[in-house]
């Protein structure tokens, strides 16, 4: 190394010092003792005693355990490809030569800044069985029909049923896409207009354009947001809690991952039970990014950069 | 070729949906605005109405008074969003630099490193980083909320370092030229540069700490030092559900300063989250 270079390293270091202490800190530590917790019986309140692999044989007979990571994988299958197809589809209809496009931008990305805990609450209130706005919208037409056909059709309590309850946390999801809908319309700005020209004089209709143009340039993009949104439902705590009083739900449907984590570690104080939690959480997200990874080397395709 | 009146009917029809998708979207937020400014058993009433009889607008301030000390939580939270922007702007522009304009052996590599940390969510690393807190003698206090700010965060550093990145290389060589040392290039000529970038970065860190939730869950104990969200939460188990005119009042108040600011920051706002899914 030349003395410029060793400059530059130290320099560099320098400038990225709050970083690195940082992670050895807040991330690189707590992993690691995540880890070690994870076979320790520990409290926080008296040390550490290794106990093994007892957490994790535990958790595999712990039923409560197998319903919050069924939920949480449910729930992430559900919520994430809904919320981008959802996202995707309203960028695309934005990015038509229509007038009002600024307005329906913000109107569409408005919830997403809406605090969790409002969320929350206001979708308790919107998703109440019986004077919920969303199951008196619902009714309208299901009445139409049970007149029509004598069926007895009526929508469910949202929230007061475990059938359903986890369906009314997709709606809060859906509805909060507007940062997605937002990166996708920039994206949607990179597509070179020459392509849908050339395609359009060879023939091709909306879809084949959006099939064969669109969601290849924008491939990028979906990876991202699906790693996104990927992270983000593993990880899903704030909604599910508030919604349901600090609780987990009827019969637990609305019981995560992240909550069952939440409660070993600060109702019952089992912390190295709730690490092993952890553990599983950190791995499942590691191994969802990697396979998405090698499948978005298949298919995603990067203009030449 | 389409036929211009096939374009039309096509534009039509995507204005027909997006008229009808807005209203969805938009229901919910009006919905608790109605909500807030009725009386109690119109918020039951069937079919549901949209206007109150009467505009109750005592809600707001009965909600405040009903939530216990809101202005000393609107306070804590205040200062927590202060402390933290502060923090996590200052510390995030000078490792973002680190890793865009100084040229040094393995930066590639640890950069990799800082964006694997992304993948590792809070709940995983948060008993231990409780308990480091409570060996700190810190639990109870705002510390845990806002200290960490102040060692970057991964995300701002990734996004402060893609605008870093697009400013020519010429304009510190000239400066290095003259003499200026590597602080002075940063502090003086390229953070100037990139005003509209910290705000950015400002902004999403005053949201993300006026909405953080577990953070305030696990690490503050007495009902003085609440932050609004945690004291949303608690307003809302202690009331079960009954007084819902007075909780989307209490909604309402803690969603009215993020769309003040949104409002006021659009433009920069909108940009952030653009470049934050990879444009540029």
């Amino acid at each position: 190394m030349t003395g410029g270079e060793r400059r530059d390293l130290a320099t560099g270091l320098a400038f990225i010092s709050p970083w690195i202490i940082g992670f050895l800190a807040f991330c690189a530590y707590p992993v690691a003792s995540s880890v070690w917790f994870s076979f320790c019986d520990y409290s926080v309140l008296s040390p550490a005693v290794p106990i093994g692999a007892q957490n994790y044989i535990d958790l595999a007979n712990d039923e409560v355990f197998w319903t919050a990571l069924w939920n949480t994988l449910f729930f992430s299958a559900v919520a994430i490809p809904l919320g981008i197809l959802v996202a995707l589809a309203l960028a695309i209809l934005l990015n038509f030569d229509i007038p009002g496009r600024g307005v329906f931008r913000t109107i569409f990305f408005l919830p997403s800044l809406v605090p969790m805990v409002c969320l929350a609450v206001l979708w308790q209130w919107l998703l109440n069985g019986e004077v919920g706005l969303l199951n008196n919208v619902l009714n309208v037409p299901l009445e139409a029909l049970n007149a029509l056909l004598g069926t007895s059709l009526a929508a469910p309590n949202w929230l007061a049923d475990a059938r359903y309850a986890k369906w009314g946390l997709v709606f809060t999801v859906v509805w909060g896409v507007g940062n997605a809908v937002v990166i996708f319309l920039a994206g949607l700005q990179d597509v070179p207009r020459h392509l849908y020209e050339s395609a359009e004089i060879d023939g091709a209709g909306f879809w084949q354009k959006t099939l064969h143009i669109t969601l290849p340039v924008l491939s990028p993009v979906i990876y991202f947001n699906l790693v996104m949104g990927l992270i983000g439902s593993f990880q899903v705590f704030a909604v599910p809690y508030v919604m349901t009083g600090g609780g987990d739900g009827p019969e637990r449907s609305l019981l995560f991952l992240a909550t069952y984590l939440y409660q070993n570690a600060f109702d019952f104080w089992n912390m190295g039970y709730a690490c092993a939690i952890g553990v599983i959480l950190f791995l499942l997200i590691l191994a969802c990014t990697l396979v998405l990874r090698s499948l978005s080397e298949r298919h995603v395709h990067y203009a030449g950069k | 070729m389409t036929s211009p009146t096939k374009q039309n009917a096509g534009r039509l029809l995507v204005f027909a949906i997006l008229i009808v998708a807005g209203v969805a979207f938009v229901a919910p937020l009006a919905w608790m605005v109605s909500t807030s400014l009725k009386p109690l058993n119109e918020t039951m009433s069937l079919p549901p109405r949209w206007i109150p009889s009467e505009i109750q607008w005592r809600n707001y301030p009965d909600a405040i008074r009903e939530m216990g000390n809101f202005w000393l939580y609107a306070g804590n939270t205040l200062l927590v969003c202060v402390l933290s922007v502060t923090g996590t702007v200052a510390s995030s522009a000078l490792a973002a630099y680190g890793f865009a304009r100084i040229e040094w052996k393995g930066r590639e590599k640890v950069f990799w490193i800082l964006l694997a940390t992304m993948m590792v969510p809070f709940p995983v690393v948060m008993v231990p980083i409780y308990g480091l807190f409570k060996d700190l003698g810190w639990i109870g206090s705002f510390k845990p909320l806002w200290v960490p700010a102040f060692f970057a965060s991964a995300f701002n550093i990734f996004l402060l370092r893609q605008f870093f990145l697009a400013l020519p290389k010429d304009i510190s060589e000239a400066a290095r030229i003259d003499g200026c040392s590597e602080f002075g290039i940063f502090f003086r000529i390229i953070l100037p540069l990139c005003k509209p970038a910290l705000l950015v970065v400002a902004l999403f860190q005053f949201l993300a700490s006026w909405n953080d939730f577990l953070g305030p869950l696990i690490f503050l104990t007495e009902q003085k030092d609440f932050t609004l969200a945690l004291a949303l939460q608690s307003f809302q188990s202690q009331q079960g559900g009954t007084s819902w005119h007075h909780l989307m009042a209490a909604s309402t108040l803690v969603l009215i300063p993020v769309l003040a600011l949104f409002f006021l920051t659009q433009k920069s706002f909108i940009e952030g989250i653009a470049t934050s899914g990879g444009k540029n």
